[in-house]
């Protein structure tokens, strides 16, 4: 997937958009409707976060004048990639913006999990701050539930403000029969383009995935005890497990029955 | 496995060490194929005689990970214990591996060259991760080890720890070589392509692990404690890098144990701000995974079978959540970094997450467009104003959240401790930007 670029920066593309949605490195990114860009309300407070906004604003929606281009030209499209990052990050977040996002994780487009026993789960890019020029572009594993960095510097390099802190989260909070298991490897296929699909059609009171995507709810799923499911790696010197890493591991387990039990009180509790 | 399709002897071309330059940063894909396609280049340079099997071999791209085996271990026949029924035409695999010439000329019986050509990395591969459990092996890899062959992590709150090769079976043609990171005590695949024909029985089970146990001080220990806020939470950056050198000793009490200060973090997802309750649905169910307790005593409130010792689990639904959310407190590098016993591992974590755009620049091709280091003057003081809070138009017709979810009570709760880290990720940013200026 890293190297699926589908075109460099000196294609010619109709409109700004699909230029810069076809440059190397931007492959994280997704179209942002028209219609949101064009709605002043959607873009509240950005003027004050680039510089020349009008300007910006006008060479990502192709109005920009041709007398101004020659003149601003190269500042002017730095802003207009920083103005389109935060419109992005306020886009994906929305209905629509997270179906697109939706879309190219199917693909993995954001990669897939480097953790052995995650099993290739496919990733979703994550911001560590919602201010821009503060951190790079993480990606988030909703199997193991934790970060990785890009393995690409085209990607590392990327604003994690144009994606936001609150993505992924929202995602699975919506799609809640999208959350990957949490078991590992599968016997036989660990490494399929289709792996997604077939994993979440293995899951328990599965809906059809365009019928999740309809109703956006999963009343009858519960996630108390999944983490039991989940395969973890065992040190071993001479087929012996190491002490003090087995030991840690016997407290992590312990932390996590723990909040299983919770869980299911809290599931009792509340029918 | 990397094809070679002459004979060593006539296609020594690589000088010993090039392999450290190939793989030097494990985090950028991009840099490790560069190098991949430069070596790939050079096939067929001049014939080196001085160049041994052994360091050709381990000079080839996908063999980074390989350290030099010496040939006295090689020739030394208790070493080799039960290889030889492993590895097809022995003899000649033997010579081919220790450069010696054939003694008898009658090479009719052997079939192809690449056939002992494999023989040889089988052979060597297996006598490797043996070599790797000696003394001498340990400190070769220890030497690549510390100057960062085999790459880092690629969890972000392992902080570019560094990591080792390691196999899953011992039994070679099962499964390919990955990467052991000491401090998530977790395996990854290597980043780049060319280690998926290198196979992970030539590393083995053991080696990472017995690795660790030799180089103590190498080696995170199982507990972390969060450092306090103890700083001004006012000001972080004002003594962001002043304290970088005082570096304080760090100390397991357990003497077998790992004598480096961990690196301890544990992700928390948060939806405008707000951690994600565990009692949602999508809440977070593996943070158990990587989470250390703050002191090596806690590890003992666990018995051999996984129970809390002292009766029953005795928690107490809204004790528990708070302590671990303590535990789990957000990762910012900036904010911590005027404490005092942690600078050390302040820096490291400076290093990994603040500077990764600088990665991009370095490998010279992103430098363009890398937005991170651009004018960053005007731009925090409107988004550290959150004023307004009204929702984005785009959630319109319904809402999207069910705000039931979110755990209200820690918010509050760290504030009070007056953590910076806490302000800077607040809550209102509902607001999506400093939408005050309207
Ligand atoms: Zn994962
Ligand atoms: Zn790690």
């Amino acid at each position: 997937m890293e190297e699926a670029s589908t075109g460099s920066d000196s294609d010619y593309s109709s409109t700004w958009v699909s230029w810069f949605l076809s440059s190397k490195g931007n492959e994280y990114f997704c179209e942002v409707d028209e219609d949101f860009i064009l709605d002043r309300f959607n873009l509240t407070g950005l003027n004050n976060e680039v510089a020349n906004y009008p300007q910006a604003l006008d060479l990502i929606t192709d109005s920009l004048d041709d007398d101004i281009q020659d003149e601003l030209r190269g500042s002017l499209d730095v802003q207009a990639r920083l103005l389109y990052g935060l419109i992005h990050a306020r886009w994906i977040v929305t209905a629509r913006g997270l179906t697109k996002m939706l879309e190219k994780y199917k693909r993995a487009d954001f990669g897939r999990c480097p953790r052995v026993l995650c099993a290739s789960q496919p990733l979703l890019p994550v911001g560590l701050t919602d201010i821009p020029y503060e951190k790079s572009v993480k990606l988030y594993c909703g199997r193991c539930e934790d970060l990785y960095s890009p393995k690409s510097s085209r990607h590392g390099s990327i604003d994690g403000a144009y994606f936001g802190t609150t993505f992924p989260h929202l995602l699975f909070l919506v799609y809640p029969t999208l959350i990957p298991l949490k078991d590992g490897e599968l016997p036989s296929n660990p490494i399929k383009e289709s792996s997604t699909d077939s994993r979440s059609r293995r899951r328990p009171r599965e809906d059809t995935e365009a019928g999740v995507a309809a109703e956006g709810g999963a009343e009858g799923i519960s996630t108390a005890n999944v983490a039991l499911k989940a395969e973890r790696y065992r040190p071993r010197i001479y087929g012996f497990q190491v002490n003090e890493i087995a030991k840690l591991q016997r407290w992590q387990e312990a932390i996590r029955d723990r909040q299983i039990a919770r869980l299911e009180a809290l599931e009792d509790k509340t029918p | 496995m990397a094809s070679r399709q002459k004979s060593p002897a006539t296609d020594a071309q690589q000088p010993p060490g090039e392999d450290e330059v190939a793989s030097g940063n494990g985090e950028g894909d991009e840099i490790m194929e560069e190098a991949e396609e430069q070596e790939d280049g050079y096939t067929s340079s001049t014939p080196t005689s001085t160049l041994t099997w052994i360091s050709w071999f381990c000079s080839l791209p996908g063999h980074e990970y390989f350290c030099e085996v010496t040939e006295d271990f090689i020739e030394d026949d208790f070493n080799l214990t039960g290889l030889n029924a492993m590895v097809p035409f022995w003899k000649e695999a033997m010579e081919m591996v220790l450069d010696v010439e054939p003694e008898d000329e009658d090479t009719s019986k052997i079939p192809d060259v690449s056939i002992v050509e494999s023989s040889a990395e089988m052979l060597y591969g297996l006598v490797h991760q043996r070599y790797i459990l000696t003394r001498a092996g340990l400190q070769a890899m220890a030497d690549k080890y510390e100057s960062g062959v085999f790459g880092s992590c690629p969890r972000v709150y392992c902080v570019g720890c560094n990591v080792v090769p390691c196999g899953r079976v011992d039994i070679p043609g099962s499964d390919t070589v990955k990467l052991f990171c000491p401090n998530c005590n977790d395996i990854f695949v290597p980043p780049s392509s060319r280690f998926q024909g290198v196979d992970g029985a030539f590393f083995g089970t053991t080696f990472a692990h017995l690795f660790f146990q030799t180089y103590r001080e190498l080696s995170p220990a199982p507990f972390w404690r969060a450092p306090s806020a103890g700083g001004s939470p006012l000001s972080p950056r004002s003594v962001s890098g002043s304290n970088g050198s005082r570096a304080s000793p760090f100390n397991n009490p357990n003497p077998h144990g790992g004598q480096k200060r961990a690196a301890g973090y544990v992700y928390v997802p948060r939806i405008y701000g707000f951690k994600v309750s565990e009692r949602a649905k999508s809440g977070p169910r593996m943070q158990w995974l990587r989470l250390r307790p703050e002191t090596p005593e806690e590890l003992d409130m666990v018995d051999w079978r996984g129970r809390w010792i002292n009766g029953d689990d005795g928690y107490d639904d809204d004790d528990e959540e708070e302590e671990e959310d303590r535990q789990m407190e957000d990762f910012d590098p900036e904010a911590a970094e005027g404490e005092d016993d942690d600078d050390e591992e302040e820096e490291e974590e400076d290093e990994a997450v603040g500077t990764t755009p600088m990665k991009g620049q370095k490998s010279g091709k992103q430098a363009g467009s890398d937005p991170l280091t651009r004018t960053p003057g005007p731009v925090r003081s409107v988004r550290t104003s959150p004023t307004a809070s009204e929702g984005p138009r785009s959630l319109d017709d319904k809402p999207l959240i069910d705000l039931s979810v979110y755990t209200l009570p820690s918010f509050g709760q760290s504030f009070g401790e007056g953590k910076v880290r806490t302000v800077r990720q607040w809550a209102p940013r509902t607001d999506w930007a400093g939408t005050a200026e309207v």
